[in-house]
């Protein structure tokens, strides 16, 4: 009966997953093409080294420590999953105990690995809810943001809670030598819980039990709560640093659609090349790229880029962590229209002004501090200079000082106003 | 040492009307050509050029803007409309390596032209000091002496964290014996001077400071008596902050060209 309704949980819980999952991956599809499968090997090994290895976390080494605790604790944990998955599905117990001196070496290493995440948790709750780091504050970390972040955090708490209860009633049971409780494993961590379990052999076993279905539901259920959450970059950073951008940072595309135009311009005979068609920059996600999509997803809404950006430190409207999560926020709207109405429906709405404006995408210096900040190689530029390309290009629509500049170098060929025959002047000057 | 060139800088006209070519085309860009202080600097540039003997032209009144204030800006059409004319005259007289005397000009050409058919080797003028001093042409003799003076660095934002050129500059410091000092924000943190992306050319929007105030309170709290710096906007902000802040009597804003210039009295 157990073990039905194990298998029953699980399957749902994994059917309702890939549900949300290929939602994501069709909004992200929304996005137009870019080429991002050159390099393969130089794109493993970004992945590798920015996603696996955490190599831009340690820029800043405190949270970088604590999450690497966090982070470790998730990816080698997973083989005690392995472990539940198999004795849920067959009715044994501790299926993997055969292992002997290794087992118990394992069983020791996720209990202390456990502890290392709930301690790693607890300091981040401090951190946001206590000590109130300024960087987990701002105008986009409104009450879902924040809630989500404590979600995540007292979730993760009680699972580990829940998996140190149940190796300590386990390893009472075992002492007892209570029915199938076999001696396995070593308890460094929980064994300091055993002075708190009761002597009771059924209820140790109604602990233990409880401890088991709480922790394999909960994993199901957070499995779950991921697509609605920021905790979704921990799957999202392995494709999006893949992805990512291998190019110099300082190199802005070459739009091909201009290039066509321009070349016609200046040469009738010419060909175009093939291009998709659609409006010049961004006004709305679908006039972005999947890979700034992909980007809004992977966001897991940390602020290091908010907190490295110029314009935000001097108290400016932007924040390159409200752009990404303002991309998110349309992105699923636009979804949730397609779910409703089918694809095509215009909802009246549109990335810029509705979500983000105007003064914010022209406060930007472009410098990249948001994008070298980024753990998992976020590029905010990248959707603010598309915004922009729709502002100038589609709707002609600047700050009355950079048209001038434009007009500039459209007249003189220099962003101020000389004459191009005094250009060389400085040669012959005192 | 008078500011006025002694020599004549050579154009690539003239070249190509003697039927010679250049090592290196020198890429002085709008800000060097028409912003008196840059002048200052892209005069410096073609001192150091001049000095080490090395083979060199500039475009002169046929060179034009690279695009990038109007490619920050969002102004693809205009950005490649400079770039493809840009391009034609650089092919036209089949140059094949060029120095910048601004990151902006720098990462244009270096990264955003080989798309649009200019494909070139292009450094920095920064790059281009280092390269020299490697190779022993240039020292840090003969002129004034930095000494054990207190220089910090502003990097550039299109020069480090756009293209990860950070020690060029820096080596062409160290050669001076003065006393480095590094601002908390450096290299790949650094932080910008406010120009890029256009903002050169705009008010800032609102906010409760400017940028180049942020930047230049962080510099002077390590009590520099130069910030040196490698592109002529930074040069900008930067001198405005020191102004605000009233400490031009202490501390004085150069290119590292007019560094190396002034530490081998050029």
């Amino acid at each position: 009966m157990a073990q039905i309704l194990f298998i029953v949980l699980t399957v749902s819980a994994v059917a309702l997953f890939s549900y949300n999952l290929r939602k994501i991956i069709r909004n992200i599809r929304l996005g137009r093409p870019a080429n991002r499968s050159d390099q393969p090997q130089k794109r493993f090994a970004t992945m590798l080294r920015v996603a696996f290895g955490q190599s831009k976390m340690f820029f800043r080494p405190v949270p970088a420590l604590l999450h690497l605790f966090v982070y470790a604790g998730f990816i080698i944990i997973n083989i005690e999953v392995l472990e539940i998955m198999i004795d849920g599905i067959f009715g044994t117990h501790r299926v993997f105990a055969g292992l002997g001196g290794f087992y118990n070496f394992l069983i020791g290493a996720f209990e202390l690995l456990a502890l290392s995440v709930w301690l790693g948790c607890a300091v981040f709750l401090i951190r946001r809810n206590i000590i109130r780091l300024k960087r987990f504050s701002g105008t986009e970390m409104t009450s879902w943001p924040k809630s989500d972040a404590n979600a995540i955090l007292i979730t993760e708490i009680l699972l580990m809670t829940a998996f140190l209860t149940m190796n300590a009633a386990d390893a009472k049971l075992q002492s007892m030598g209570a029915g199938h409780y076999i001696t396995a494993g070593a308890f460094p961590v929980s064994q300091f819980l055993l002075p708190l379990m009761p002597g009771s052999e059924s209820a140790l076993v109604l602990i233990e039990r409880g401890c088991w279905w709480f922790h394999i539901i909960g994993i199901l259920a957070f499995l779950n709560y991921l697509p609605y959450s920021k905790h979704l970059h921990i799957i999202a950073a392995f494709p999006n640093t893949y992805f990512s951008n291998l190019e110099p940072k300082g190199e802005f595309t070459n739009m091909k659609s201009v290039t066509n135009e321009v070349k016609a311009m200046l040469d009738p005979a010419y060909t175009p090349e093939e291009t998709q068609p659609g409006r010049f920059g961004a006004k709305d996600v679908n006039d972005l790229s999947w890979v700034n999509l992909m980007n809004a997803y992977s966001c897991t809404e940390c602020g290091r880029c908010t907190s490295v950006c110029p314009a935000n430190i001097t108290g400016k409207l932007l924040s390159p962590r409200k752009i990404m999560m303002d991309t998110r926020d349309r992105m699923e709207q636009v979804g949730r229209n397609i779910d409703k109405t089918g694809k095509g429906f215009e909802d009246g709405r549109s990335l810029l002004d509705d979500h983000i404006s105007r003064e914010e995408i022209w406060a930007c210096t472009s410098c990249n501090a948001c994008v070298q900040a980024c753990p998992v190689n976020i590029d905010p530029l990248a959707i603010i200079t598309e915004l922009r390309r729709y502002a100038v290009m589609e709707e002609s629509q600047s700050p009355a000082s950079i048209s001038a500049m434009l007009g500039n170098i459209e007249n003189n060929g220099a962003p101020w106003k000389y004459s191009p025959a005094d250009r060389f002047n400085w040669a012959g000057e005192n | 040492m008078s500011e006025k060139l002694n020599f004549e800088v050579p154009t690539m006209a003239q070249m190509m009307a003697r039927g010679e070519e250049p090592e290196i085309l020198f890429w002085v860009g709008c800000a060097g050509s028409y912003d008196e202080r840059a002048q200052k600097i892209t005069r410096d540039i073609c001192k150091i050029l001049h000095h080490v003997g090395i083979k060199y032209a500039v475009l002169g009144t046929e060179e034009s803007c690279t695009g990038d204030p109007a490619k920050r800006a969002g102004n693809e059409f205009l950005f490649q409309m400079q770039a493809m004319a840009n391009i034609e005259l650089l092919n036209g007289y089949n140059i094949k390596k060029i120095v910048t005397g601004c990151p902006h000009c720098f990462n244009t050409i270096k990264n955003e032209y080989p798309g649009l058919g200019g494909s070139y080797e292009v450094i920095h003028h920064t790059q281009l000091i280092q390269q020299l001093i490697d190779e022993g042409k240039l020292k840090a003799e003969g002129g004034e002496s930095f000494k054990g003076r207190r220089i910090t660095y502003h990097d550039p934002c299109y020069l480090g964290r756009g293209n990860g050129v950070y020690e060029a500059p820096r080596k062409a410091l160290e050669i001076l014996d003065a006393q480095l000092l590094e601002m908390k924000r450096c290299k790949s943190g650094g932080l910008c001077c406010g120009a890029g992306g256009a903002q050169m050319f705009k008010e800032p929007e609102k906010g409760h400071k400017d940028i180049n105030i942020e930047r230049i309170e962080e510099a002077l709290e390590l009590q520099p008596a130069v910030i040196a710096a490698g592109c002529p906007f930074c040069m900008t902000m930067l001198r405005d902050g020191v102004k605000l802040k009233d400490q031009e009597q202490n501390v004085q804003v150069l290119d590292i060209a007019e560094i190396t210039v002034k530490a081998n009295g050029l």
